[in-house]
């Protein structure tokens, strides 16, 4: 598996390299500036805000207006504060992961392992759900999930990232499992395993990698949708976005931006989280199978 | 019947038909080696017998029970493959118990087995170890504990070796063959290297195009080859194919043809058989193996039809133990096998000694041996 090394690295002169690394810094200091500017800013009464120097350090720092947006922002009916939908969006978040990537290793373990007549057509067709703009499925899926009786539900939210997840999933399942030696699976065969034995014991404990892009990719983009929690879990079943949304666009009172930041950095603190924790695994399994050895 | 029955099993994905009507009986015991080059469905042939791919037409029998159809994990079979296809997530002891436990076995009796195993195959060191962890050889033998624990009535080895770098290679052959005579167990085993072929096998079937060209003994297959291709696949280096016309006289028969310094040379065919008295006058193609075609001093003593011919020699290639030489005999290159002393350098005019008790003759245009 490649992983970048100095062996990899391009060799360049002292000048050149210290050159690189000015123009690096300075790119990641901008990239930063947004991220500083929120911090420095949750940490501060209203009054310094509105009294302008928005870069400027806090003269008095306060976890205030976390508290505020955690537990007491007026979002709902309610002054519930965040607390509610960050839980309602975890609840989204797990099961819609957990599944999509389970269903998304079986897909690739199917599409590689168990070849059928018209398995690139079904697989090339399973794409497609990657490339489907999501404002195009809203009013059919609003209708499906009202005949389910999911309509405005955490559980409904859960299948619409499922089947919206599968898709992405099975493309990184299956490219994975391509090159897995098909000998394992035929030599687990002769040894009397089962279509899910296999799969359970010899596929998915050598799939931590890819396992790992799916979590990350999947994870990111459910709790950061806004379009399908705004459509089909509005009010107290909103995930985290829409409620961000709501308490940052609410028109009544002052607007209060240290609380906005706040409740901003909170909503953002998972996905940060789960790149940190498994980020280095991210690039590893992506590029797993686009090169030999 | 035998103990492994192939009867006109044939292959074909859609139209193409790889594998055309084999017919091979294998008895109780044997080690059965299929060779030939990439291609040839010898591999296809071996995953038929494991159940891994389907029998097109034909039927397979294991001890007398039809296979076709029957799930590979209930032929009672074992397979080792060319990349030894370890679990890499399980250690050493769970890859070999792995099968035994798929199949029920209980936890007391698999760990038996495993130490059995183990001891045999000298790896109880490794059992804690993940296949990772292993070198080629060591891996090699895992997967030969594997197949070994389960106590399957044939063993299936597709080019079980080929991993390996040339010095273990020699040492694990011989380490098969041992397993092979202590334990006498039925085997298939599936490999491109005639060496291996030559030196494991009871019987070998050599395999082109799909075909079975020729199933015999080693001895058989080495010494009275079935036609061209099996002649020149089967020995290293390759037999010598002198263009040669026949002439009977009386009661015996001529090759003739010509050294390179536009000599007639006649060589008297070794007790000619009918067919071979009713081609006079045609032209066919005379085999002789490298260690048949020697120095006079290392002509084989026993023959009683050495042929002496005087020829220029190309090249000389010391191997250490043998010095093959190259030479022009007929048009064709012909390489001798001669003692590591023997007297002779490029360029120079040598005495080669033809042991015609084991040439054999081909017809050029069907290329089969004429008998």
């Amino acid at each position: 598996m490649a992983v970048a090394s100095s062996d990899t690295a391009i060799r360049t002169g002292r000048i050149a390299r210290t050159f690189i690394y000015l123009v690096l810094l300075l790119f990641a200091l901008f990239y930063m500036l947004p991220l500083y500017v929120m911090l420095i800013n949750s940490v501060k009464p209203l009054s310094e805000i509105t009294g302008g120097g928005m870069m400027n350090l806090p003269d008095i720092w306060t976890l205030e207006p976390w508290r505020k947006a955690w537990s007491e922002a007026q979002i709902g009916v309610q002054p519930t504060g965040l607390k509610p939908y960050f839980w309602n969006s975890i609840q989204m978040v797990v099961p819609a992961v957990a599944i999509s990537t389970i269903l998304g290793a079986l897909n690739g373990y199917v599409l590689t392992k168990w070849r059928f007549k018209g398995d690139t057509i079904l697989f090339g067709l399973m794409l497609f759900a990657c490339f489907i703009p999501f404002q195009i499925v809203l009013i059919p899926m609003a209708r499906v999930l009202g005949v389910l009786g999911l309509a405005g539900s955490t559980w409904g939210l859960v299948l619409v990232h499922l089947v919206y997840g599968i898709g992405f999933t099975t493309l990184y399942f299956r490219n994975y499992y391509a090159v897995f030696p098909t000998e394992l699976v035929r030599a687990a065969q002769i040894d009397g395993a089962g279509f899910f034995q296999i799969f359970w014991r010899i596929l998915l404990p050598s799939s931590g990698p890819i396992a790992v892009v799916s979590v990350i990719w999947q994870f990111t983009n459910i709790w950061n949708d806004f379009l399908f929690g705004a459509s089909f879990a509005a009010g107290d079943g909103a995930p985290m976005t829409v409620a961000l949304n709501n308490l940052v666009q609410s028109s009544t009172g002052v607007k209060e931006y240290n609380v906005h930041f706040a409740g901003a950095i909170l909503a953002a603190t998972p996905t940060l989280l789960v790149y940190i924790v498994a980020g280095r695994y991210f690039v590893r399994g992506l590029m797993a199978g686009s090169v030999k050895g | 019947m035998g103990f492994l029955d192939i009867r006109n099993a044939t292959k074909s994905y859609g139209q193409v038909e790889v594998l055309h009507q084999v017919d091979i009986s294998v008895d109780e015991g044997e080690f059965l080696v299929l060779v030939g080059p990439s291609g040839c469905g010898k591999s296809t042939l071996l995953n038929m017998i494991a159940g891994l791919e389907d029998i097109t037409t034909g039927e397979i029998a294991i001890k007398g029970r039809m296979m076709n159809g029957v799930h590979p994990s209930k032929r009672n079979i074992a397979m080792v493959f060319q990349s030894y296809a370890l679990y890499p997530n399980m250690t050493v002891g769970q890859n070999i118990t792995f099968g035994l436990e798929m199949h029920g076995v209980a936890k007391p009796e698999r760990d038996k087995a495993m130490a059995d195993v183990a001891k045999l195959l000298q790896i109880e060191q490794l059992l804690d170890r993940k296949p990772g962890q292993l070198s080629g050889g060591q891996r090699q033998r895992v997967a030969m504990g594997r197949a070994l624990v389960r106590n399957p009535d044939v063993f299936l080895f597709d080019e079980p070796l080929s991993n390996l770098d040339a010095k273990l290679r020699v040492d694990m052959r011989t380490e098969i063959k041992k397993l092979h005579q202590n334990l006498g167990t039925t085997i298939v085993y599936v490999t491109h290297d005639q060496i291996e072929a030559m030196t494991l096998s009871t019987r070998i079937a050599v395999m082109n195009g799909g075909y079975v060209q020729q199933l015999g003994t080693p001895k058989e297959i080495y010494d009275t080859p079935a036609n061209l291709f099996v002649a020149t696949f089967m020995g290293s280096p390759s037999m010598n194919l002198i263009p040669v016309k026949l002439r009977v006289d009386g009661n015996a028969v001529y090759a003739d043809t010509k050294n390179d310094q536009d000599e007639k040379v006649s060589l008297p065919v070794f007790e000619p058989s009918a067919t071979v008295k009713s081609c006079d006058g045609q032209s066919v193609m005379l085999g002789i193996r490298p260690e048949a075609l020697t120095d006079p001093e290392g002509a084989d003593q026993r023959s009683t039809h050495v042929e002496r011919i005087r020829n220029t020699v190309t090249v000389t290639e010391p191997a250490g133990s043998d010095t093959f030489v190259a030479t022009t005999i007929g048009g064709a290159e012909c390489v001798a096998r001669m003692r590591s002393d023997a007297d002779v350098a490029p360029g120079r005019v040598s005495e080669f000694a033809f042991n015609m008790e084991k040439a054999v003759l081909f017809d050029p245009k069907s290329e089969a041996r004429i008998a």
